[in-house]
Order: structure tokens, then C-alpha cells, then sequence
């Protein structure tokens, strides 16, 4: 890229690597198409018991009419805020959380054993203890949500607190700063790429934990529909509710790393 | 220019941690004075790093002490220059530069002025909206000595900070930076591995032996330069004598 016009290797090299993205986009796109063609085959012509598994076509009924009647919007709606709300919490609690233990080395030696512990602990199993203690309700998802990720979140990010140079922290006290200065300055900055890939998974767990929560405590919402079509027999139901959760999950994971790409770029 | 700036006086220090007690200084005295250009050589890891800790004030010493002879007897200001320019990549080499200033909140107009003048007068001045990544060795070790010197001291401290430096860089850079900080009339303190380094840099050479480190020889250094390149020094007639003298210094050390 030294000359002005970019030499005949490099544009080569640039149609080779478009080809093979265009490659990937469309056996990503093939593979999903015979997917659905193989299950569309297989339910009409009784190889699977379409009851049971349905069919994309009844997938797409069952969605159209569930647009239609709105209820549809107000499951999703729901589910998403609840998603949404727990996320932003757990970013902002694991981000508090860490910064204090990294404030403190004493305190977070004392906690470790606990962060471990209640990291490792199944959190499904702490759902009906949430329903006795707040009812069945928001409040109880969103907490359920937040459950299901915080621990792991703010270890992590401790974790990565801890990795930053100790020669860039010396910097730091060369140029006569304090310990403020060590986090602001170098602690922080140096860490918003932890910070971002953390989010990633913290947003698909959070949506774990809204489901589940929405499993034992809701009226409304994705894993109450999951719920109800099972209990009802509406497997078409059920499947629509599984294949829209699939794209909620992939949608927030791609906000997420379009702020990843945003950031990269800005740096 | 002959009043001594600081005076290091039967200095000792240790490092401690659970495996036992490392002695890194022991009873070290030496002084430097106003104006002039130490360079520091011993045997690694004998606690050449730990001297500057100690001067900077970054760690406190257990037996002996340092006297600061500064104006109006107030501690003169040190910059400290680490090995590794440390620049941060996540901010403009502006921003680098006078991260100093803004942790001390000195950021002020005229203190701003200054360091354009510095980036002007280094050849940075283009670069002050790029990233570090995008300047050459040399580009950032001149971008560092700028952060230091953006807080005006009187003593700079420098910790081998050419030695992660190719070696044509290496010549012109540190020859560069010598220039500049005689210039500003500072003094420093240079820690080396490089003994052609420290003789044509350097006004005197403190050998240190092995660790616990005390001094074991200094050695003044005067030279007839050829001309004012940054290899006058090792053309200069006295230069292999020096060289000799502190080889043999050292070797008895190791
Ligand atoms: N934080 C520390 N804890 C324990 N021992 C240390 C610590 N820092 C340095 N040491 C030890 O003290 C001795 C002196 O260290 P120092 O860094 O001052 O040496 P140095 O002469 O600068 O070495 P080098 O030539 O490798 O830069 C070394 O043996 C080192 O292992
Ligand atoms: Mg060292």
C-alpha cells in the first residue's frame, strides 16, 4: 500500500479474499435451505411425525397468525426487555464489583472463595428460591437474568484488571500518579476490549436466565410461550417461540460486536 | 556548575518476599552534580533499576539515604524514562505526550505551548493525531523523553531506554536525545548495558559490581572529537583506552 494505485497482487489478493467470503456467506445460506427443505420433505411425507416436530410451514403459519392476533409482538417484547434490562445491569454491577475488588487486594482475596463458589453453582437452581422471595413476576426474571451472568462477569473482568502491564502502572507512578490515575488512565482504557467480548457472553446468558426465570414465573414472554405450547401440545407454538429465541440471541450478539468493530475502528 | 545535586550516602536496600530476602544495594554512595551526565554500567540484574527506584522516590530506602540539593532546598523535579517507551495505543501520541501534565493537572495553556514547541523542535509535530503503532522506534522514544520532559524536571532518570532499539536506530536516537537533554541543561542519570554507549554519552561512568551492588570504580570521561556525528565519540583517540579500562572492570565481576 506504499505507491498510490494499488499494485495488480494486492487486488488480486483482495478478489481472493472477497471470494472466499462470498464462498462462506453462501454455503452459510445453502446449508440453512437444506435444512429446511429436508424437515419441509420429511413432515409431508410422514418420515417424522409432523405433530411432533412440525414443519417450516407450519412454523410460518403459526408465526403469521401470531403477528396477526399481536400477541406475538408482546411475547418478544417482553422477553427482550427483560433481556435487555438484566444485560445492562449485569455490565454495570460486574464493572462496579470489579473495580472494588481490584481497589482492594484484601477484599478480594476474602471474596474469592464465594465468587467461585456461587460462580460454578447451576443458578437454575436458585429460580424458585427468587419466585418465594419476589414473587412471580419482572423483577424476579430480570434478577434471574442477572444471576445467570454476574459472577462469571465480574470475575472475568477482574481478571483481566489484574493482566494489565505492571510497567505501564509504573509509568503511572513515575509521572506521580495515584492509584485513581492507575485505574482511569491504564487499568480501564487497557481493559474495554475485555470488556466487549465480555458483554458478548454476557448477553446470551442473560437471555438464559430471563428464560428460565420466564419458565417458572411469567405470563408472558418467550419461555412462557416454550412452556405453555408444551403443556398445551402446540408444538408448532413451541418451535416458532425456540427459532425466534435463536434469532433474538443472534441479533444482540451482533449489536454487540458492531460496537466491537465501531470501537476497533475508532482506535 | 560544580554544586553536587544529589548525594546517595551508604544506601542499602533488599526486596523481601516469602522465598527469602533479595540484597539488591549495599552501603552504594556516590553523588552527581549539577548539569552533569552519569551513566550507571554493572553486571545485570546487580540493581541498577533499583538505584532509580529509589531516587524517583518509588521505593524508600532501608538504610543510608539520598540528599536532594535542589533551588531554594526543595526537592528538584525527576522524570523517569523506563525501558520500554510505554506509550498508550489507545491514545493519540498528543495525548501521550502530555499525560504527565494532565495526572498532575498541569494542563495549561502555557504548558501546552511548550509541548508543541517540543513536538515541533523533535520532528513530531505531524504526528501528534496518530497512534503510537503508527510512529518508528526512534519516532516513540522521542515521543517519551517529550511525556518526561513535558513535566520539566531536573533530573531524568533513564533505564536502558535504547535497548529495545535496532542498533543503527539505536546510534542516531541516542545520540539525538543525549543532544537535547544537554541542551535543556538537565542532568541525568543513564542506565546502560552498552559500554560504547555510556563513553560517548557520558561525562563520568559509575561501575557497579555484582549484586549487592556497590560502586566499584568511576571513571571520568573526557574526549577530542573528530566531529559531531553520532560516531565522533567511538572515533575519538581515547575512546578504546576507556573501553579497555572499564571491560576489565566488569569482567572481574562476572
Ligand atoms: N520486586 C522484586 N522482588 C524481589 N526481587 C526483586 C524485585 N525486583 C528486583 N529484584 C531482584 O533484585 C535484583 C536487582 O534488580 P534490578 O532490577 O535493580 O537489577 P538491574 O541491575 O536493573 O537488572 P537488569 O540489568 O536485568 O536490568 C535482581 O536480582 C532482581 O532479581
Ligand atoms: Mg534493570
Amino acid at each position: 500500500m506504499s505507491n498510490e494505485k494499488t499494485s495488480e497482487t494486492q487486488l488480486e489478493y483482495m478478489q481472493k479474499h472477497r471470494r472466499h467470503h462470498r464462498l462462506i456467506r453462501r454455503a452459510r445460506l445453502a446449508l440453512l435451505l437444506c435444512f429446511l427443505i429436508l424437515w419441509e420433505f420429511c413432515a409431508d411425507y410422514g418420515i417424522i411425525d409432523s405433530f411432533f416436530f412440525s414443519s417450516p410451514s407450519r412454523v410460518a403459519d403459526c408465526f403469521v397468525s401470531m403477528v396477526r392476533d399481536r400477541s406475538l409482538f408482546l411475547h418478544i417484547g417482553v422477553t427482550l426487555t427483560e433481556t435487555v434490562v438484566s444485560f445492562l445491569l449485569v455490565t454495570l454491577l460486574s464493572l462496579l464489583a470489579a473495580t472494588l475488588l481490584w481497589y482492594s487486594k484484601k477484599l478480594s482475596e476474602i471474596l474469592e472463595p464465594y465468587l467461585v463458589v456461587l460462580n460454578s453453582l447451576p443458578k437454575s437452581a436458585l429460580a424458585p428460591l427468587l419466585i418465594v422471595w419476589l414473587g412471580t413476576g419482572i423483577p424476579t426474571i430480570i434478577v434471574a437474568g442477572i444471576s445467570v451472568a454476574v459472577f462469571g462477569a465480574v470475575i472475568s473482568l477482574y481478571t483481566g484488571f489484574l493482566q494489565v502491564d505492571a510497567e505501564k502502572l509504573l509509568l503511572i507512578d513515575t509521572l506521580g500518579g495515584r492509584k485513581r490515575d492507575r485505574f482511569f488512565k491504564v487499568v480501564l482504557p487497557a481493559c474495554v476490549p475485555i470488556l466487549l467480548s465480555n458483554m458478548k457472553v454476557n448477553v446470551g446468558l442473560a437471555l438464559v436466565g430471563v428464560i428460565i426465570g420466564e419458565f417458572l414465573a411469567a405470563r408472558r414472554g418467550l419461555g412462557y410461550l416454550i412452556i405453555y405450547g408444551s403443556q398445551v401440545f402446540q408444538l408448532n407454538m413451541l418451535i416458532t417461540s425456540i427459532l425466534i429465541l435463536c434469532a433474538i440471541a443472534m441479533i444482540l450478539y451482533q449489536i454487540i460486536q458492531g460496537i466491537e468493530h465501531w470501537y476497533r475502528k475508532k482506535r | 556548575m560544580t554544586t553536587d545535586l544529589l548525594k546517595v550516602e551508604d544506601l542499602s536496600f533488599s526486596y523481601h518476599n516469602l522465598s527469602g530476602e533479595t540484597a539488591a544495594l549495599s552501603h552504594l554512595s556516590f553523588s552527581v552534580k549539577k548539569g552533569e551526565f552519569l551513566a550507571i554500567v554493572g553486571p545485570s540484574g546487580c540493581g541498577k533499576s533499583t538505584i532509580l527506584s529509589l531516587l524517583a522516590g518509588l521505593l524508600t530506602p532501608e538504610e543510608g539515604g539520598i540528599t536532594f540539593y535542589g533551588k531554594n532546598g526543595r526537592k528538584p523535579g525527576i522524570g523517569y524514562m523506563l525501558q520500554r517507551d510505554q506509550l498508550f495505543e489507545w491514545r493519540s501520541i498528543w495525548k501521550n505526550v502530555t499525560l504527565g501534565l494532565e495526572i498532575q493537572h498541569k494542563l495549561t495553556p502555557e504548558n501546552k505551548k511548550k509541548v508543541e514547541k517540543m513536538l515541533e523542535d523533535y520532528g513530531l509535530s505531524d504526528f501528534a493525531k496518530k497512534r503510537p503503532s503508527e510512529l518508528s522506534g526512534g519516532m516513540r522514544q522521542r515521543a517519551a523523553l517529550i511525556r518526561t520532559l513535558a513535566l520539566e524536571p531536573e533530573i531524568l532518570l533513564l533505564d536502558e531506554p535504547f535497548s529495545a532499539l535496532d542498533y543503527q536506530t539505536r546510534l542516531t536516537v541516542s545520540a539525538d536525545i543525549a543532544r537535547i537533554i544537554r541542551s535543556a541543561e538537565k542532568t541525568a542519570i543513564l542506565i546502560t548495558h552498552d559500554l560504547s554507549e555510556a563513553i560517548s554519552l557520558s561525562d563520568r561512568i559509575l561501575v557497579l559490581s555484582g549484586r549487592p551492588a556497590h560502586v566499584k570504580a568511576q571513571v571520568s570521561i573526557r574526549l577530542t572529537l573528530p566531529d559531531d556525528s553520532p560516531l565522533a565519540a567511538r572515533k575519538a583517540p581515547e575512546y578504546t583506552d576507556y573501553f579497555n579500562h572499564l571491560w576489565e572492570e566488569l569482567s572481574d565481576e562476572q
